[in-house]
This record gives C-alpha cells, sequence and structure tokens, in this order.
C-alpha cells in the first residue's frame, strides 16, 4: 500500500466532513493508505496579494516542515481553497531569499528545506490514470448530467491552476471516467464571490443566481465541487427563482461510483440503471 | 512658446502611486487600458470605477482612487489578472488599495452575521477586509 500524506483543513473537519470521509474511503478502495498530517494548523485560508506580509506565510510554510518531518515530499489536498494557499506558499519559498527570510522568523521551527509539493486530490486522481480508475468503478454513475463548477482556486493564478484556467477539463474526464455524462457550462469557472459571502451577501446571491442558471440551461442534474466555500454559497445563497441544483464534492461522487458510499436517493433516481443503493 | 515640455514618470508619479506599487509589486503604467480586466470581472457592475479606469487612476496620479469602493467589491478571483494582455496583477493592485486603507485602521465594510458561516468564509473576510 503507498502511503500518502493528508492535509484536511478546517472545513473538511466540520461542514465538509462528508467530503473528507467519501474521499479518504474511495482512496483506501484504490489502495492508497492516506495519514493525516500531525499537528496541521489553518492554511490561512486566503493568499495573501500583498508583497511585504511575510507573516501569511508562517502558517502554510510551518504545514509544509511538518511534511518535511515526515519525510513527505507531496502532501495531498482536498479542499481547493487549502490547495490554492498552501501550494502558492509552497512556490513563494522556491525563492531562496523568501525562504531565508521565512525561516530566520520561524525560530521555534526548524528549517524549511523546500521541495514539498502540494497537490489536490482532483491531480492525484489524474495521476492514478483514467484506465486503473475506470477499473475500480464498480457502480457507473451512467444516465447522470453531471456538471463541474471549478470556481477561482482550482484554477487561478495559472502556477497552481490543476488545468488550463479558461478551458479546463481535467473534472470532465473524471466525470466519464465515473460513467456519468459532463455538461459544460459558461460559468463553469466564474467565481462564486467567495468570502465577500460575509460582507456582501447580496452580490454573491447575483453570483450564484447567474452559476445555477447558466448550469440548469446546459442541462445539469448535479454539480461538482471541491470547495466548501462554493458549496455554501451555491446552497445559502440561492436566489429565489433560480434553478434549485443539488452540489455535491468530487470525492462524493468517486466515492459512489467505487461502491464505498451509498448513492443519494436523488441521485440514485436519475441513474439509467435505477436506484442501485 | 518657450521651453520643453517633459513628461517622466519621477514627475508625475505621487507618493501614494509608488505606494501601491511596492505594496503590490505591480506597474500601472504597463496598463494600455484594454479594457480586457474590466470586460470579464463578474463584480464590475456592483464597482464604482471599473477596474481599468482605477488603473488609469493610478497613472494619473488620482487620489480619488484612494476612496473608491471599487476594491472592497473586488473578491480576488484572479479573472482579470489571468487574462491581462499586459501582465499586470490588477488583483493586487486591488489588495494593496485596500491595504491602504487598512492599515489606518480604516474599512467601509460592515459583516452581515446572518448564518452560520464555514471558517473558511470568516477567515477569509476578516484577512481580506478588516483592519
Ligand atoms: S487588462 Fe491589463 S492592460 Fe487591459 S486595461 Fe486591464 S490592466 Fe490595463
Ligand atoms: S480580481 Fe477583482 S477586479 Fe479582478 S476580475 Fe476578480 S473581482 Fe474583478
Amino acid at each position: 500500500m503507498e502511503r500518502i500524506l493528508y492535509f484536511p483543513g478546517c472545513a473538511l473537519k466540520d461542514q465538509a466532513r462528508g467530503y473528507e470521509e467519501a474521499s479518504l474511503a474511495a482512496l483506501a478502495k484504490l489502495g492508497y493508505e492516506v495519514k493525516e498530517l500531525p499537528r496541521w494548523n489553518c492554511c490561512g485560508t486566503v493568499y495573501s496579494l500583498a508583497q511585504d506580509e511575510l507573516m501569511r506565510h508562517v502558517g502554510p510554510v510551518r504545514n509544509l516542515i511538518r511534511a518535511q518531518e515526515e519525510g513527505a515530499d507531496e502532501i495531498l489536498t482536498l479542499c481547493s481553497m487549502c490547495y490554492n494557499t498552501l501550494r502558492r506558499s509552497a512556490r513563494f519559498v522556491e525563492d531562496p531569499e523568501s525562504l531565508r527570510r521565512i525561516n530566520a522568523f520561524m525560530d521555534d521551527e526548524p528549517d524549511y528545506r523546500g521541495g514539498v509539493e502540494v497537490v489536490h486530490l482532483v491531480q492525484f486522481l489524474e495521476e492514478i490514470g483514467v484506465e486503473k480508475l475506470a477499473r475500480a468503478v464498480v457502480r457507473p454513475l451512467h444516465g447522470l448530467r453531471l456538471a463541474a463548477y471549478y470556481g477561482c482556486t482550482l484554477l487561478r493564478p495559472k502556477e497552481v491552476a490543476v488545468d488550463h484556467p479558461d478551458r479546463p477539463e481535467i473534472l470532465e474526464r473524471l466525470v466519464s471516467t465515473l460513467g456519468a455524462e459532463p455538461v459544460l457550462f459558461p460559468e463553469r469557472v466564474e467565481c462564486c464571490g467567495a468570502y465577500l459571502t460575509v460582507p456582501r451577501p447580496d452580490i454573491v446571491r447575483e453570483r450564484v443566481g447567474e452559476i445555477l442558471r447558466s448550469a440548469g440551461l446546459a442541462g445539469a442534474q448535479a454539480l461538482l465541487t471541491a470547495c466548501p466555500l462554493c458549496k455554501f454559497n451555491l446552497e445559502e445563497r440561492r436566489p429565489l427563482g433560480a434553478p434549485r441544483i443539488p452540489v455535491f464534492y468530487v470525492g462524493e461522487a468517486l466515492a459512489w461510483a467505487l461502491g464505498v458510499r451509498e448513492i443519494p436517493a436523488e441521485i440514485g433516481k436519475l441513474l439509467s440503471t435505477g436506484v442501485t443503493g | 512658446m518657450a521651453g520643453e515640455l517633459s513628461l517622466s514618470r519621477a514627475r508625475l508619479e505621487a507618493p501614494f502611486v509608488r505606494k501601491v506599487e511596492e505594496l503590490s509589486g505591480q506597474n500601472p503604467y504597463a496598463c494600455y487600458q484594454c479594457g480586457k480586466c474590466a470586460a470579464g470581472c463578474l463584480f464590475a457592475e456592483h464597482m464604482d470605477l471599473l477596474p481599468n479606469q482605477v488603473i488609469r487612476l493610478l497613472q494619473l496620479g488620482d487620489e480619488a482612487v484612494l476612496q473608491a469602493k471599487a476594491p472592497w467589491v473586488c473578491a480576488s478571483c484572479l479573472a482579470c489578472t489571468v487574462r491581462c494582455p499586459k501582465g499586470v496583477d490588477i488583483a493586487r493592485i486591488m489588495e494593496a488599495l485596500r491595504q491602504m486603507a487598512l492599515r489606518q485602521g480604516l474599512s467601509p465594510v460592515q459583516f452581515h452575521l446572518d448564518r452560520e458561516y464555514p471558517q473558511i468564509a470568516l477567515v477569509g473576510a476578516y484577512r481580506k477586509v478588516t483592519p
């Protein structure tokens, strides 16, 4: 069994617990032993865009140090916001001067030596490969029109994009491998409003309306996301009159198809094979 | 007409613009006002100044840009950043403008605590728009 080190982040231990459980069950089924990163701390959620905020890299880099202590050269993330902040900080400290300053600042930690890569579940699955994944599918999601909503943090900036930032296909490949029919819609790479949900719910409601209408017009029966904040907004900020399209995590659809999680009734009835439990 | 008209960045650039450049690591003068950033910004309709107008005021050294509401509506989605043909990271310029207010303890933003938010929403919002 291959061992992988996993960084959960706060949402996966709370609102998105189902995402964690489903993903870990699916990875075990695929033959991976998943170990949670010891003493992990918050990723910071939003990567700092100011040049002088060295402080904001301390949290992410501490997590990279924890991975280094485990002798790992890779951390797996499920939450796309964690993926984004951790991977960008990992890129930031590739610059020797930035790394030196961070290490000097964190005098309570062993020096980070660099070289730990941060990967997202969708990249990890892509690496496993369509063939191996397809062989593991026991309950193909035939008949389900499944639309991947990428949002921002899997795609931007370019340096951390899991695929082409404007025309990604990585999630559609996964959807096909799971047996469902991928649905493309114009809003799939656009922002839901993210944290503006706290100061400006009005704007986020408008955005969510656009996204749901766009997905609805394309014929999506369910949406797939890797972001707990996107999911929250798509569900909690749905304006009146916008289509009610259920939102699931990437790891959940994976776990249904691999037969390690029960398919919810609302999805089961859409499958051409009927409810398969 | 006597004398020469000499335009130079050193003469035109206001100190606050230099601060924006420093905080963002971006050169606003690289922008040629094509408007692609504004065209693709899904939040532009709520902005008092479009993203390219924000940059234009910086180029002109117009301090009105410091009062703009646009940076507080910007969601740092980076759509503009990945599309700018001149490589200007507009999201970083928006961030610099927010930071200049936040570091003086100022923020025009009010929170709506009407939901049980996921931590990532709250931590994100606190980090981006509160002093
Ligand atoms: S896309 Fe770039 S060059 Fe075009 S207006 Fe915006 S900042 Fe200027
Ligand atoms: S980063 Fe800000 S300015 Fe740029 S497209 Fe997104 S919301 Fe608009």
